[in-house]
């Protein structure tokens, strides 16, 4: 039997992988596994075959070439790789790449949460054991519940859901709160545009997310955890839940684990459809079944979150890292990174960009190394003119100031924000005016309602934006511009969330680097 | 065996969620997944059973993009108007699939927010079924019987 690796990823999906996995199936001597993906999405469908030489991969690969994919795989150890990139030589044999461990686009990478991804069966835990998985938990168990909550702060580990705050204060606060009911609740609601790496871990290392999530609730002392995942995500929902009852039934979850008397179980909830609630106060309103308004805070999730209890809200990324940092000890992870923000980054490129995927690099690395390195330029060929990095809420950089290294102080001091880190590649026929236009009609779309500046001046930024770009008299123009200005100060300063808070950001970021398409001059004047 | 009212139908899967902490959001999910829409004599019997004020169950069911009061057509096709996929031309793919689709009846197209598919854009769903490098051509030939 020769074992052929198919990812069942929602993206690899989006491209086909499901009828190249449907036309291996059955052939004689073949073994399908459903894996997840490795990132490389530009290569999807990406197949990878069991060879005497190892595990080797093929780009592209579509139904109709499953034939000749048969016969590469057995004769494959006498080529060499004929592509990293793009369409084969001959049209009905896939582009072969060897073994993807040693691809450049790999090996430049740190990956560490993101280890396992595309490598193992997302629905064998035990496949799971064999790459190095539940060690951590293990070694957690054996610690004091303290003890695990200091490794995790001396990691460094901050939130990856935007906000960076450091996962291991946020533990201690939870860990000290008095009462017999706490939660783990992770905010799988992955709503930014441009971003996918929750999905694609839940997809493709399920059992990473449930063992972090396990040792987080020894740590804080919970026995009952939530997945909030959204409903976008069918593929990601399913392997999620497969996964939880798969560890139930071995011992990883449930009433007594592992033998260690931890009782911890975990349910995965479906969203519905909106952006704001990955907003934690609003995640967790829309847990307890209400409208996902965002709450005040104080008080804080971490002393009255869900149904008033002491929880944990943390992203699919930052629970999913801490496996790893048990099983290795912080300080591996904390070698990593730079400054304050420390470890590594799984970053996502996408939109407008020859090589997109997922990238998991320390801290530090620039915007340019991980659009033109990784990414490989634009794939329209055009240039670069804006990236938006950070999601619908993160600033626009322009071309010239991709040398920005990509860290939470260095982004910050430059203006910008590093987010989920997702990265959006725009080429020179965009726009900016329609994108800071979209920004407000985001805004105007998904605000929770709660306040007026968010309500009411997103919607004023549209109507503003609008007629700004339409030209008038020079002090019209003026006039406009300075009410665009005041309507992103009053979001800024009046909003109860980052959603209002943070939509100036794009919308700034546009006005000052591409004045231009305002129809202003290079001052951001009137013209 | 006597057929189930549709009312009781919606008060069983109610009931099967009604021990759960925080029940609303799965029971409307479910009833939705079953019947393609929460029509008001659906949420009249969610109130019910799950103990909750009729307006309570209304707030919720409005506040979410995905509940419908009405049914959908035969098909559905949303279309990613997020950054990533405007960047490789999601705004162009919208207006012609909906001037393709503009006389047909039985399908909706609407537009979505990410479907986190951003390297793979555009992105949308026909039918629920993600595609990647989307065209309105391809929407076409995905909808049954329109492939032309
Ligand atoms: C409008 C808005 C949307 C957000 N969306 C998400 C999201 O989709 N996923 C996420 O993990 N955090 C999101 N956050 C951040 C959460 O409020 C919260 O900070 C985070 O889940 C905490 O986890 P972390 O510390 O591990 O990052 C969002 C915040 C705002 C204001
Ligand atoms: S800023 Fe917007 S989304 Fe946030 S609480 Fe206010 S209205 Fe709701
Ligand atoms: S922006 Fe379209 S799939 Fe993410």
């Amino acid at each position: 039997m020769t074992r052929f690796f198919v990812p069942g990823d929602a993206a690899a999906v989006s491209v086909g992988a499901d009828e190249v996995a449907a036309a291996l199936t059955g052939q004689p001597g073949v073994e399908v596994v459903r894996t997840g993906s490795r990132g490389m999405l530009w290569l999807e469908p990406l197949v990878e075959v069991d060879t005497a030489d190892g595990r080797v991969g093929f780009a592209n690969v579509s139904p109709g070439q499953v034939g000749a994919l048969l016969a590469d795989a057995t004769s494959v150890c006498s080529r060499e790789p004929t592509a990293s990139a793009g369409p084969a030589p001959e049209a009905d044999h896939p582009a072969y790449l060897g073994p993807l461990d040693e691809h450049p686009w790999m090996t430049r990478q740190a990956r560490l949460t993101t280890a396992r991804l595309g490598v193992v069966d997302p629905a064998d835990p035990d496949d799971y054991a064999r790459h190095g998985g539940w060690v951590g938990l293990r070694r957690a168990l054996g610690m004091a519940p303290e003890a695990v909550v200091e490794e995790v702060v001396a990691s460094g580990l901050r939130g990856r859901g935007g906000a960076g705050f450091p996962a291991g204060v946020k533990w201690r606060t939870v860990a000290g709160a008095p009462g017999p009911l706490k939660f783990v609740t992770i905010n799988a609601d992955e709503g930014d545009s441009g971003t996918f790496a929750d999905r694609m871990l839940m997809e493709g290392d399920p059992f990473a997310l449930i063992e972090g999530m396990a040792i987080t609730a020894w740590a804080v002392g919970a026995s009952e955890g939530y997945v909030f995942i959204r409903s976008e995500y069918p593929h990601a929902i399913a392997t999620m839940r497969r996964a939880v009852e798969t560890a139930r039934t071995g011992g990883w979850l449930g009433p007594d684990i592992l033998g260690s008397g931890l009782a911890f179980d975990v349910e995965v909830r479906v969203g519905a459809g909106a952006y704001i609630c990955g907003e934690e106060t609003s995640m967790l309103s829309t847990i307890e079944g209400r409208r996902g308004e965002v709450r005040a805070k104080p008080p804080i999730p971490a002393l009255s979150g869900l149904f008033g209890r002491p929880t944990v809200v943390n992203n699919v990324l930052t629970v999913a890292a801490v496996p790893s940092i048990l099983a290795d000890g912080p300080e591996a992870y904390a070698a990593h990174g730079v400054d304050r923000s420390r470890g590594t980054q799984v970053f996502q490129l996408a939109g407008n960009v020859a090589r997109g995927g997922l990238v998991e690099v320390d801290f530090g690395i620039t915007l340019r190394d991980l659009v033109e390195g990784f990414g490989g330029g634009t794939r329209s060929g055009r240039p670069v003119r804006a990236v938006q990095v950070g999601g619908p809420l993160g600033a626009y950089v322009p071309a010239d100031r991709l040398d920005v290294p990509l860290a939470y102080e260095a982004m910050a001091d430059a203006g910008f924000m590093l987010g989920h880190g997702g990265v959006v590649v725009f080429d020179d026929t965009v726009d900016m005016g329609r994108m800071a236009r979209f920004a407000m009609e985001f805004c105007a779309k998904e605000s929770c309602g709660k306040c007026t500046p968010c309500r009411i001046g997103s919607q004023r930024g549209v109507e503003t934006i609008d007629r700004l770009v339409a030209g008038g008299t020079e002090s019209d123009r003026r006039a406009n511009l300075a009410l665009l200005q005041d309507l992103c100060t009053t979001m800024e300063r009046g909003s109860l969330c980052a959603m209002g808070g943070l939509t100036p950001m794009p919308v700034r970021s546009a006005l000052t680097y591409f004045p231009e398409d305002f129809g202003l001059s290079a001052d951001g004047e009137p013209r | 065996m006597v057929e189930m009212t549709r009312v009781d139908a919606v008060r069983e899967i109610a009931a099967g969620y009604a021990a759960q902490r925080g029940p609303l959001l799965p029971v409307l999910h479910a009833v939705q997944d079953r019947f393609g829409a929460i029509e008001r004599g659906d949420l009249v019997a969610v109130a019910d059973v799950l103990n909750l004020s009729i307006a309570d169950v209304h707030g919720v069911m409005t506040f979410f993009h995905d509940f419908r009061a009405a049914p959908p057509p035969t098909h559905v096709v949303a279309i990613c108007r997020g950054e990533a996929c405007q960047s490789v031309g999601a705004e162009r793919l919208m207006a012609d699939v909906r001037a393709d689709l503009q006389e047909a009846s039985d399908v909706e197209v609407h537009e979505v927010f990410c479907l986190g598919n951003c390297a793979l854009g555009p992105s949308g769903t026909v039918d629920g079924r993600l595609f990647g490098h989307l065209t309105a051509s391809r929407v076409g030939a995905s909808l049954p019987g329109r492939s032309s």
